[in-house]
């Protein structure tokens, strides 16, 4: 009798088990999980929000279409606010417990940074949407990280883009270049700015340094006056910006300016900066369909809420790694990584392909800044 | 054994070794010919463009005078250096930056009397704006003086100068708090619209979108307004300290306190006076140079407080018109190094003429050697 008990248990036990294992090797094989890592809380909510809102938006017009090689997508939202702990706890929770195999975050660099080692070593693939600091994807030693990418440029790639609009759109000949020699994202467009102008054939007429405390730049202004470039570039923040276009404007100089996304602001004084451009990553503006239609489906999805750079960044990074596991034709991170290095990708920041350190080689946007505010000027591609 | 505690120690003789003071006087004179061979070839190669440094030294040089007054003033009175001034500067373009802001000040008229003339109206609610700002500085001016610096008028010199740099810090990082000034650029708006005009064959105004001819020199109103306020002021001064019973006060009390008391005047009130005009200025310089240069943060006075109190050391600290001679070479001095060396030079070679002067003539140009009194 009590034999008898104690087979029927194991008996009905054994039943359970393989009923429970059966059902998740079946879940296993329609689901694929897919984390969005993004700052909900911290330093900047706004960025995580327009984020996530992308990132989902891109998951949910995938299901609509039958999921990635049949397998609906289920997302796994982490709050890994922007700073390195919490984001390191974000990593390990959704790459040791959820299982992810692939992973979209994080906003901030110095978050993405830590969550790339933990996703390069367990052969997780990760695409930051906005991430620009090089190590993102490069380790210490300048070895490009397998598993990691990212879906913006980096920040000196504005200053070739920069240099290709002046050149190719102005019509400059001959550039002045201002920079703030302390700031090494000024530093690295106004680099990249110079050495693509030169190579292109225009001549740097002058190049005059400042620091970030000057307010009074008229030594700077009295020579580029004296030396009439077609163009300056001048790749600070909106403060800079506002204090040397409205001196340059009061001593009559015409020549115009020209940023990077550091203009980007809304304390950008556009009544000093009208008649300047700046190059960025994306305009809600911008006339192509992909943009539009984007445009369009987020405000329906959102409530009116219109998607800013940080969405369509999130937006296409979710769409590349979707793209890419269908063309692996397999859940594979290995051949997700080599489909991903191989992509030809047109999102809604423009068509997207890899190089060697995992940067995207794309297309920039170039707005122009008028007394009624920012306006989409053009598409510049590299 | 107690001669240990009383006995004087020798005085240090330090016998100046005549060939390092060669070396040191050939390297001075090697330098200073090298300044005005710079200057010289590029006033020959683009005249045009070394006046046009000139006059931005000026604008620079002027600002500097009305801050480096309040500076020489008060050292003169209480041999103090009261490095908080520069954060007074700072106040005062604040104050003027949230009366136009957000109350209008400086269209007040116009909105009494919509009658009035647009342009009588600006320039009495700029009038109002600034001594606005000045009233408010005095009246900080006088909490810090009072709180900070009576008690310890007796002690040490070196406690009033530590406290004197607390009290600046404290200005400059409870004006970051967000609730404040934050710690955001903050585009200045400003009470008048600042025109241009450039100088080739006539003066003509310069209009938007349209680049002065070749070799002109451009001025504009704000600079002009620099350049009246500040003789005004240096004007207003010596009056008062010559010709005003105040001022007889001031100078009895720079020259001996006690005596002064004796003599029935109240040091005190003098004192208090003293760092009240100092502030009013740095305040109409704090509206004028945030007019000039339309960016405000709450650090926006470190450097120009910096830079006028070298000029004050220039000119001879305690002097006034020294402070004035001094501002003057401050601003040419920045002027030229922008120009012709590199703009962030400019900060490295105001702080060389400092050790310079110190090092050469630490009373200043006009100062006089200061006699121990007993």
């Amino acid at each position: 009798m009590k034999s008898f008990k104690f087979l029927s248990v194991l008996v009905i036990l054994s039943f359970l088990l393989s009923a429970c294992g059966g059902a998740g090797g079946a879940a296993e094989q329609k689901e694929l999980k897919l984390a969005v890592l993004a700052p909900l809380s911290g330093p900047v909510p706004t960025f995580g929000e327009m984020t996530r809102d992308g990132a989902l938006l891109a998951i949910e017009e995938w299901n609509a279409k039958g999921g990635v090689l049949g397998m609906t997508i289920v997302p796994i939202v982490e709050d890994s606010q922007c700073t390195p702990d919490p984001a390191v706890n974000a990593a390990n929770k959704v790459v040791n417990q959820d299982k992810v195999h692939y992973i979209i975050g994080e906003v901030c660099s110095k978050a993405s940074i830590p969550i790339s080692e933990i996703a390069n070593a367990a052969k997780v693939v990760q695409i930051s949407p906005t991430s620009t600091n090089p190590s993102v994807t490069v380790d210490g030693n300048g070895v490009t990280k397998a598993y990691i990418f990212r879906a913006c440029f980096i920040d000196p790639f504005q200053g070739s883009v920069g240099a290709k609009f002046a050149m190719e759109k102005i019509g400059a000949k001959t550039a002045f270049i201002m920079v703030d020699q302390a700031n090494d994202y000024v530093k690295g467009l106004a680099e990249f700015f110079e050495k693509a102008f030169v190579d292109a054939g225009g001549t740097i007429v002058g190049k005059e340094s400042y620091t970030a405390n000057d307010t009074d730049f008229s030594a700077i202004l009295a020579k580029i006056a004296d030396t009439k470039p077609d163009v300056v570039y001048l790749p600070d923040y909106y403060n800079i910006v506002n204090l040397a276009m409205k001196q340059a404007k009061e001593k009559g100089i015409t020549t115009p300016f020209i940023g990077g996304d550091g203009w980007d602001s809304a304390d950008l004084d556009t009544s000093a900066a009208d008649g300047g451009y700046f190059t960025n990553h994306y305009s809600p503006e911008d006339p192509r369909p992909e943009v539009q239609n984007f445009r369009k489906a987020f405000e329906t999805k959102y409530g009116g809420k219109t998607p800013d750079a940080l969405a369509a960044l999130a937006y296409d990074a979710t769409n590349l790694m979707l793209s890419a596991i269908e063309q692996a034709g397999a859940d594979d991170t290995d051949k997700v990584k080599a489909a991903l290095e191989a992509i030809t990708f047109s999102g809604v920041s423009g068509t997207i392909t890899f190089d060697q350190a995992h940067n995207p080689v794309k297309s920039a946007t170039i707005l122009k800044v008028t007394t009624d505010g920012v306006k989409f000027e053009s598409i510049v591609n590299p | 054994m107690q001669s240990v505690y009383k006995s004087k120690k020798p005085p240090i003789i330090v016998t100046p070794n005549s060939f390092l003071a060669w070396i040191g006087k050939s390297l001075l004179i090697i330098i200073g010919l090298a300044v005005i061979y710079i200057l010289a070839t590029n006033l020959f190669d683009k005249p045009f463009l070394f006046a046009q440094n000139v006059i931005n030294g000026i604008q620079l040089g002027f600002v500097y005078a009305l801050i480096a007054l309040g500076y020489t003033m008060v050292y003169g009175i209480v041999k103090l250096i009261n490095f908080a001034h520069g954060d007074v500067f700072m106040v005062g373009a604040f104050v003027s930056f949230f009366a136009v802001e957000r109350f209008g000040l400086h269209q007040w008229p116009l909105r009494v009397f919509p009658a009035v003339n647009p342009f009588i109206s600006t320039v009495i609610g700029t009038v109002t704006t600034i001594l606005l700002s000045m009233v408010v500085c005095v009246l900080l001016a006088i909490t810090i003086e009072r709180v900070a610096y009576k008690p310890l008028r007796d002690a040490p010199r070196i406690a009033a100068l530590i406290t004197a740099i607390g009290v600046s810090f404290f200005l400059e990082y409870f004006g970051l708090l967000g609730f404040v000034f934050s710690a955001r650029f903050i585009p200045y708006q400003r009470p008048f619209e600042v025109v241009t005009w450039y100088i080739k064959n006539g003066i003509y105004r310069v209009q938007e979108g349209v680049a002065p001819p070749e070799g002109a020199i451009t001025i504009s109103n704000i600079l002009i307004i620099i350049i009246i306020a500040t003789i005004f002021v240096q004007i207003f001064l010596q009056y008062l300290v010559r010709r005003t019973k105040i001022g007889i006060a001031m100078r009895a009390t720079s020259f001996d306190k006690p005596t002064a008391r004796l003599m029935g005047i109240e040091v005190d009130q003098v004192i208090s006076f003293t760092f009240a005009i100092g502030a009013s200025f740095a305040a109409l310089g704090g509206v004028l140079y945030a007019i000039a240069y339309p960016s405000i943060r709450t650090l926006m006075g470190v450097y120009p407080g910096l830079k006028a109190f070298v000029a004050a050391v220039l000119g001879g600290i305690g002097s006034i018109p020294g402070a004035f001679v001094g501002a003057l070479i401050m601003g040419q001095a920045e002027a030229m190094t922008s120009g012709y060396i590199s703009t962030p030079m400019r900060d490295a070679v105001a702080f060389t003429i400092l050790i310079l002067v110190l090092l050469i003539k630490p009373t200043g140009i006009f100062g006089e050697p200061e006699k121990e009194k007993a």
